[in-house]
């Protein structure tokens, strides 16, 4: 398949974006509002052209431990799921990361907590970039705010994951999931053959030859001195990402005098509301992280001397503004605005919160 | 005749089997996953399939399971080993892909795993290890303890009312159309362990010719965590296990 143009929604536009860049493997369950990434795989049919297995578990747990299986045997493998799936997928995603497994997990975020709304929140913000899981782990966590951002995010999540063998996370919602837009797919990849798998992830399990050791793929290390060990060298890796791999986009910023920070669907309305802002004389930014692990804290502390405020806009009660506030050194005042429970505010809201938390 | 003309390779009748490594196992003496382990192992190499089989370890008393078998291997999270091997096997159809499980991993936190597996028929084999206790943790209750039997969890003994029934889960997992073989085999005699390898081979022989599932339940002792001496948990397996999990093949598919 060459590259196309194409109107869809962000749910399937993952889906179509899995089938080009060749994944192996798709694992899943249902739940509103992602339903259509597991529909659009089993309407295409890949396993006829790409040879993609892509199958239905009985849970989110049985769907992410399958993604670990195939990791483990160095398959490009992912699931999707929104936020009570995606509680359920914590425990195989801290094996994945003690196993030190590639892998991309979708959440297309809803309104919790508990079975909560099916409409979109950011809600689980906090349990993807602080944990989730058991031990001290990162997921890499990328925050697409457009239909092609889903689609790119997916390949992107594969390379980063592949590069430090770390389970990747698209970390979305209803919004951007449901929202049709124009997307660019990629030209077709073709699937690895095993012989580059074995090249390239050499720990894979996929059957031992005569002439290497046996591969295990495997989180425990009973010994606690060399466990101890492990854990270093994850948080040297861990460095390692956050040294290399942030993104972001500033829209803006270089004359604002305040910065509105928001990802996924909460930039898309922050992008509107420093819009109507400009239009009313008041010079507001945008600050969107695209990776929220690792978080682009460098770069956003660059503006703590040039603005006079800063605004974090989250569909949720105010969890990413604690990395603002860390980013900043709290060296300029922070407020927060959200609506909860899967209320999406509208631009206007966004500016008269700007206004009378920050302007006065 | 002398020493040195009976020592000859024509004449040897037994020896250990290549894929076991020579480490020291971690297992109590009387332990049946020693011998478990032996039979994998045999089969694999009869089988000629050392680089193409990919073990999925539990977790329990054989989460070290992956250093005795020379193959490659998947560590489990309890219970996932079904989901685990689902995947291993759907995305390397040409691969064998084995689990190996204890009850408590199987029949309690795995339940969901195991008979979803089975019940889509995966083209793997479930090893079953049916010691009814949790060894690794200390000897508390499994789902398979039986009646009266005292564990750490349940020290006045299994009591109906409070902890519930013994789970027949193999018997269970026959009941489902994506399984192809069910047996129950035990490897207290020379006699149960030639059987038991004999369907052991079978049940790979399934999974490498797509006939489904098969599941090679095998009741086992804990003497650690039964409190006995190896001797004993084996006539005490005799008289109160195998009344309640009988030997045999529960199901077979032609
Ligand atoms: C999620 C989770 N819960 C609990 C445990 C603790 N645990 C380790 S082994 C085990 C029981 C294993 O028993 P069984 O599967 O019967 O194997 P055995 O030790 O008897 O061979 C338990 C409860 C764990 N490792 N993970
Ligand atoms: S505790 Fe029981 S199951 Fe575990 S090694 Fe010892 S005898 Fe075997």
């Amino acid at each position: 398949m060459a590259e196309e143009i194409k109107l869809m929604k962000g749910n399937e536009a993952i889906a179509h974006a899995a089938i080009r860049y060749g994944v192996d493997g798709y694992f899943g369950y249902p739940i509103t509002p992602q339903s259509e990434i597991m529909e659009t795989l089993m309407e295409e049919k890949p396993w006829e052209t790409t040879g993609m297995v892509v199958l239905q578990a009985e849970s989110e747990v049985s769907a992410i431990n399958m993604v670990y299986g195939g990791a483990a045997c160095g398959k490009r493998v992912m699931t999707s799921s929104s936020s009570p799936g995606i509680s359920l997928k914590q425990e195989g995603i801290s094996y994945m990361a003690g196993a030190e497994l590639p892998g991309l997990i979708i959440n297309i975020m809803r309104g919790g907590p508990g079975l909560g709304t099916i409409q979109p929140s950011q809600a689980d913000y906090f349990q993807t970039v602080k944990g989730g899981g058991h031990g001290d782990y990162r997921l890499i966590t990328l925050a697409p705010a457009s239909v092609q951002e889903m689609a790119d995010h997916v390949a992107l999540g594969f390379d980063l994951s592949f590069k430090y063998n770390n389970p990747a996370m698209i970390l979305s919602d209803g919004v951007i999931g449901q929202m049709m837009e124009k997307v660019v797919l990629p030209e077709q990849k073709s699937r690895k053959t095993e012989e580059e798998i074995r090249k390239e992830q050499p720990w894979a399990s996929l059957g031992k030859p005569a002439n290497r050791d046996r591969n295990v793929v495997t989180s425990l290390e009973l010994d606690s001195y060399l466990m101890e060990q492990k854990n270093v060298r994850f948080q040297e890796k861990y460095k390692l990402i956050e040294e290399n791999e942030v993104l972001y986009e500033a829209i803006m910023c270089d004359d604002a005098d305040y910065i509105i920070v928001a990802f996924g669907s909460a930039a898309r309305v922050s992008q509107k509301a420093i819009q109507l802002a400009r239009e009313e004389g008041i010079k507001v930014g945008l600050f969107r992280p695209i990776t929220l692990w690792p978080y682009p804290s460098k770069q956003l502390n660059s503006y703590k001397d040039k603005v006079k405020g800063m605004l974090s806009v989250e569909l949720n009660a105010g969890q990413m503004i604690e990395d603002v506030k860390l980013a900043v050194e709290c060296k300029v005042p922070v407020e927060h605005f959200g609506r909860l429970g899967g209320i999406v505010p509208t631009p206007q809201e966004v500016l008269n919160a700007l206004k009378e938390k920050l302007i006065k | 005749m002398n020493t040195i003309d009976i020592i000859k390779p024509e004449n040897k009748v037994y020896g250990k089997p290549t894929l076991m490594n020579d480490n020291a196992m971690h297992y109590c003496p009387g332990c049946s996953h020693g011998v478990v382990h032996k039979l994998i192992a045999e089969v694999i190499e009869d089988m000629g399939m050392a680089e193409t089989t990919i073990g999925i370890a539990p977790v329990g008393c054989a989460v070290f399971a992956y250093n005795y078998l020379d193959i490659d291997w998947i560590e489990a999270a309890h219970g996932r080993a079904p989901a685990i091997a689902t995947a291993a096997k759907r995305l390397n159809p040409e691969k064998m892909v084995f689990t190996y499980q204890g009850d408590g991993d199987l029949a309690a936190i795995g339940t969901a795993e195991t008979i979803h597996a089975c019940n889509r028929g995966e083209n793997i084999v479930i090893v079953f290890i049916n010691n009814a206790i949790y060894g690794m943790t200390g000897g508390q209750m499994a789902p398979t303890t039986l009646l009266d039997m005292k564990t750490a969890t349940c020290p006045y003994g299994r009591n109906v009312a409070l902890n519930g029934y013994p789970l027949k889960i193999s018997d269970l997992l026959a009941q489902l159309e994506g399984t192809c073989l069910v047996t129950r085999e035990t490897v207290h005699t020379a006699a149960a362990i030639k059987k038991a390898k004999k369907m052991l081979r079978k049940a790979f022989e399934n999974a490498m010719a797509g006939k489904g599932t098969s599941v090679v339940e095998f009741v086992s002792t804990c003497a650690s965590g039964w409190k006995m001496t190896p001797d004993q948990a084996n006539k005490w397996m005799v008289a109160n296990m195998l009344p309640m999990y009988p030997l045999g093949v529960l199901k077979e598919k032609e």
